[in-house]
Formats: C-alpha cells, structure tokens, sequence
C-alpha cells in the first residue's frame, strides 16, 4: 500500500485508557507503516453498529468486553460482504490464546509493544480477514457458550438479531428464515450447525424447522400437508402460524409436551 | 508439595477462648465420664444413676478448669508448647485433688485423691495429644490454603490491564501514573508478604482501597465504591487477604461485564464482640458462568474456619439486583502497636 492510503485502524476495546494506548502506540508506528484511526467503541455491539458506517481495513479487537466480547464480535463481521481483518487484543485469558494457537489466528497480548503491533498489522492485511469456520472453531475451543444474536447483513450493514427473540428458524432454499415476533430475516447458515449451536434454546419439530423451546405454548390436530406429517402442529407464542412436527420428531417433541403439561 | 509440609504451624496450645475448642473439651470429657459410668453400672438400667454420680465430681472440676483456663490463655500463650501444657496438667490434677479434698464424703468408696488426680491428668493428656494431632491434620491444609490465596488472588489479568492502563497514563499525567505504580508496589508487597498470622482489619482495608483505586484507573466511571467504616474496628485481627479477593470478584463479576456504572458498597461495623463485613455488588445474571468466584470463596470460608473455628460465618445471597456477601468474625484486638494509622510505613 502506497504513503497516499495509509491502513485504516478501528479499535473495541471496553477499557479507554486501553483505547488511548492502543492509538499512541499506532501514532509511534505511524512513519514505518501509515495509519489512521476511524473509530472506536466500548464493545462488540457498539463496534457493530459504528463500523458498517466506513470501510475499515483492521480491527483490533479486545477479547473480554460487555454486551458482546471480542470473539463474538468478529463471527458477526463475517457477515459483511467485505469484513475487516482482525487481530485480537488481550490481557491474559488462556482459554482464548489456546483456541487462537490451534486454529491459527493471530493475537496481540497487552501491553502492546510497536513493533508486534506492526508485524501483525502487515500480517493481517496481507491475510485477510479470518474465515467464519475458524472463529466458530475458536469460539467453540475458548469455550464460549453459544452467540447471543444472530447476524444479518442488510444493505452493508449488520443486523443483530437476539436470540432470546426468536420464535423459529426453518430452512429454505439456500437460506434460514429466521422469525421474531416482529419479523422474519434471511440468514446465510446452515439449520444443523444452528441446532448444533443453540440446542438449549431450539427443539427441531421437522426436517426443516427448529422452535425456540421456550415459545411453544401447545400442540393442534389437523395438519398434513407432506407425507412426513405426524399429524400434529406446534402453536407457537408470537406468532399465529401453526408450524407441523414430523413423524419421525413427534416423540422428542411429544416429551416437550408433556413436561410443558407439568409445568402447568 | 513437600517444600510446604515443612512449613507447618508449630504446636501452640489451643485457644481456649474459642468455642469450637471449649466445646469439644466439653464433649470429650463428658463422653469419658459416660464411659466410666458404663464401666460401672452393673445394668443398664443403673447407667444414669452411675453417670450423675460421676458428674457429680467431674462436672464442678470440669466447669471451674474452662473458667480458669479462658481467664489464663493470654498468659499461657506466652510459654513454650511443653511447659504451658505442663503448668495445665499440674493446675487441673490440683484442681481435682482439691475438689475431693473438699467434699471427700461424695467419694466414701473408689474414686481417692490420688486416683482422681491420676485420671484427671491422663484425661488431660488425651485432650492434649488430640489438639496437637487435629492442629497437625489441619496445619498442611492451612499452607495450602495460603498458597491458593497467593496463586488465585490478583488475577494476571488484573496485573497485565493495569500495566497497560499505566502506560497510557506516563505520557499524559506521569504524576498519576507514578501514584498508580506506587499502589501497585505496595499491593503486590501485601500479597506477597508472609500471610501465616493474622492481621488487622485496616490493613485489609487499605489493601482493598488501592485494590480498588487501581481498578478505577481502568474502569474509570464505571466503578463506584461506597466505603461504610465509620464504624469498623481498625484493630480487629483478621486472616490476611480476606477482603482483598472478594473486593476483586465483586469487580470481575459485578462491574466488568456491565456496560453501565456500578456500585460496590463495603460496609464494616462493630456490634460488641462481633465484626460484621457485608459486601455488596451489581449482579450480572448473564455473567454467571464466569469462573473463579467459587474457588474464591471456599477459599475464604476455610481460612476463616481454620483461624476461628466455629465462630465465623460466611454467607452469600442475591437481594434484587445485587449479589451480597455477609461476614460475621468475632471481634479480636491486635497489640496496639501493630495498628497503623491511614496507611502502613513499610
């Protein structure tokens, strides 16, 4: 990259002194390797919503922060059609440094000194940005619970979608609708790694349909519209459709249903 | 960890003013007269007559030994182990010759001076023998237990963020980031410091309020602390690094992950011979799986149960939207000497 574009920086990290030091140091690199920062924020979902606003070329990212920690923050920038390369920022948090060594991404530990700041921000531009699979892999060896949103990109810009407000998420074509009670989404992942993922909060009904456990109100009679139908339909809290539970789920669901009978 | 069983508390007779000691002697002694009455009751029937009998002499001998003893064990404590317990064996077999020698018409038959004196001493020597045994099975327990507290207090964590947060400061306000290096020193100082005996509540205290002052360098706004100590006595003994971690969990789990500003409120007060210590912090119920604040306070509970038996308590709880921590120690005074005043000179 020529003098006349210099690196474009964005930094998350919840602690402002950490912020203040991080752009000192980029300021002491400035001649050897030209750089500018675009923005900051407290946490992954401020960094969220300030970043889809400009494009970026790397974001240092801090590992333990509110609202949304680093890893967490770095799976939703997957879902922007050109996400920044990150490098990750942390004090010490060795479950998080394991799962970076094994799958090979690249991590700064504070304080930061100059001179590895520079070697990994040449490193992470020439890289590019790290592959959804492998921040999923080190979310899942850091031993990070599930995501607490799902990510949307809309017109460039990421949309979080809480997971506590989902009603369903039935695969399509090529996509999953994802449902709220306001209203549907189309998302890029696969329903079985979602399943996988979110098995606490989702119970599949049907080959193509998981519920969000907690919004099953009760079960109908009536619906067969495949040849897969058990003949039973799931009623749903928030909103009116009425999804069907296949032959093969009804005795997985059957048991939802009664332990929601018990609970009155 | 064979370096830290060498390090092992040294025999130190009981501290007879504790009531987890004074009621095991109680039951211990009552057990062996129970034992005796059944030796001599011909039928079970005959046993209660048999035992009132027997506590009709060791009971008063019983009674009047705890009485002297709690009176006498500042003083006791200033003797070797070997000749305090001997200056004991010697005033408790005194005291039940006496005691016979007194009334010698209880005891027409069987039980004479000189025997009465020889089974209060051997009773003695088996009181003895167990506390020395039971403050050997614990001692080992009591260096883990110290050794813990030194690798799971200040989280490395802690260390690497402050360092940053002080290298931020050196080019802006290199005043407070030396005053920030200088409580850093004295905090890793305390830590380090050899934390075998106790210490004094404001000790603790100060070590909480650099603690703290660190982390607000940090967190900036989004840490508040209430201090509630008017009313703390600053020279009640207390285990060393008591506070300390709890402070710091109370940050971890209650400031750290919330975006807003929280409050810690420490509240420390004497009510007569009690020191109570409530800690109370935010509760994030989403931050539950953080790890560590267990480990923490199983930690503190032990040590508080090694140092003061059954007269401390610990108790946590949920009020609302705060997590609180309630202690309970009794109210011991350290030698004036060792009380520093604001802050300790090193």
């Amino acid at each position: 990259m020529s003098a006349a574009a210099p690196l474009r920086v964005f930094l998350v990290d919840d602690e402002q002194p950490a912020r203040e030091r991080m752009k000192e140091v980029l300021g002491d690199l400035a001649t050897e390797l030209p750089n500018v920062v675009v923005g900051e924020a407290a946490n992954g979902r401020e960094g969220l919503a300030l970043l889809s606003r400009e494009p970026v070329d790397v974001a240092l990212v801090d590992i333990h922060m509110p609202q949304m920690d680093g890893i967490e923050f770095a799976r939703h920038l997957t879902t922007l059609e050109n996400p920044p390369a990150v490098v990750f920022v942390t004090a010490h948090d060795q479950h998080a440094i394991e799962a970076f060594e094994v799958n090979a991404i690249d991590y700064l530990l504070k304080p930061v000194r100059a001179q590895r700041l520079g070697a990994a921000l040449a490193k992470a531009r020439s890289s590019g940005a790290i592959r959804r699979e492998t921040l999923d892999r080190a979310a899942a060896a850091a031993g990070q619970g599930p995501r607490r949103f799902l990510s949307v990109s809309e017109r460039g810009r990421i949309h979080l979608v809480p997971v506590a407000e989902i009603v369903y998420l039935k695969a399509e074509l090529k996509y999953v609708t994802v449902r709220t009670p306001q209203r549907e989404y189309l998302l890029e992942e696969s329903l079985a790694s979602l399943e996988q993922e979110f098995a606490a909060h989702f119970v599949r009904v049907h080959r193509s349909c998981l519920v969000a456990r907690r919004r099953v109100r009760g079960f109908e009679r009536g619906v067969e519209e495949d040849g897969e139908g058990a003949g039973w339909a799931v009623v749903l809290d928030g909103v009116a459709e009425k999804l069907p539970v296949s032959r093969r789920q009804w005795p997985v669901v059957k048991a939802l249903a009664g332990a929601l009978a018990e609970r009155g | 960890m064979p370096i830290l069983s060498q390090t092992s508390v040294p025999d130190a007779l009981p501290d007879f003013r504790n009531l987890g000691v004074v009621a095991r002697i109680l039951v211990i002694v009552n057990l062996a007269a129970l034992l005796g009455a059944a030796i001599r009751a011909p039928t079970l029937g005959l046993l209660s007559d048999a035992f009132i009998e027997i506590a009709f002499v060791v009971e008063p001998v019983l009674v009047a030994s705890l009485c002297l003893l709690w009176a006498a064990s500042p003083w006791l404590t200033k003797f070797p182990y070997w000749i305090g317990l001997a200056v004991i064996a010697v005033g408790i077999m005194w005291l039940t010759a006496g005691a016979q020698w007194v009334r010698p018409s209880v005891m027409t038959e069987g039980l004479g001076i000189l025997r009465g004196a020889s089974f209060a001493l051997l009773l003695t020597a088996f009181l003895a023998g167990y506390f020395h045994l039971r403050n050997r099975a614990f001692s080992p327990a009591l260096a883990e237990a110290r050794l813990q507290a030194l690798q799971a207090r200040i989280r490395p964590h802690f260390l690497f963020n402050t360092l940053n947060a002080v290298l931020s400061l050196i080019r802006k306000d290199p005043r407070r980031a030396e005053h920030a290096l200088e409580d850093l020193a004295d905090l890793y100082r305390m830590v380090m410091a050899d934390a075998k005996n106790l210490t004094t509540l404001a000790q603790e205290i100060d070590l909480a309020r650099q603690y703290l002052n660190l982390e607000q360098l940090r967190l900036g706004d989004r840490l508040a602390v209430e201090w509630k100590i008017d009313e703390a006595p600053r020279d009640a003994l207390v285990p060393p690094l008591f506070l300390q971690p709890l402070v710091e969990n109370a940050v971890y789990h209650g400031i750290e992950p919330g975006a807003e500003r929280g409050t810690i409120e420490v509240a420390i007060r004497r009510d007569r011979d009690r020191v109570h210590v409530k800690l109370t912090n935010p509760y994030q119920p989403e931050y539950q799986h953080r790890q560590g604040n267990r480990i923490a306070l199983a930690n503190i509970r032990e040590r508080l149960q090694l140092h003061f038996d059954v007269e401390a308590e610990l108790a946590t709880g949920q009020t609302g939207a705060n997590y609180e921590i309630r202690m309970a120690l009794p109210y011991r005074k350290a030698p004036p000497q060792s009380v520093p005043g604001e802050r300790v000179a090193a």
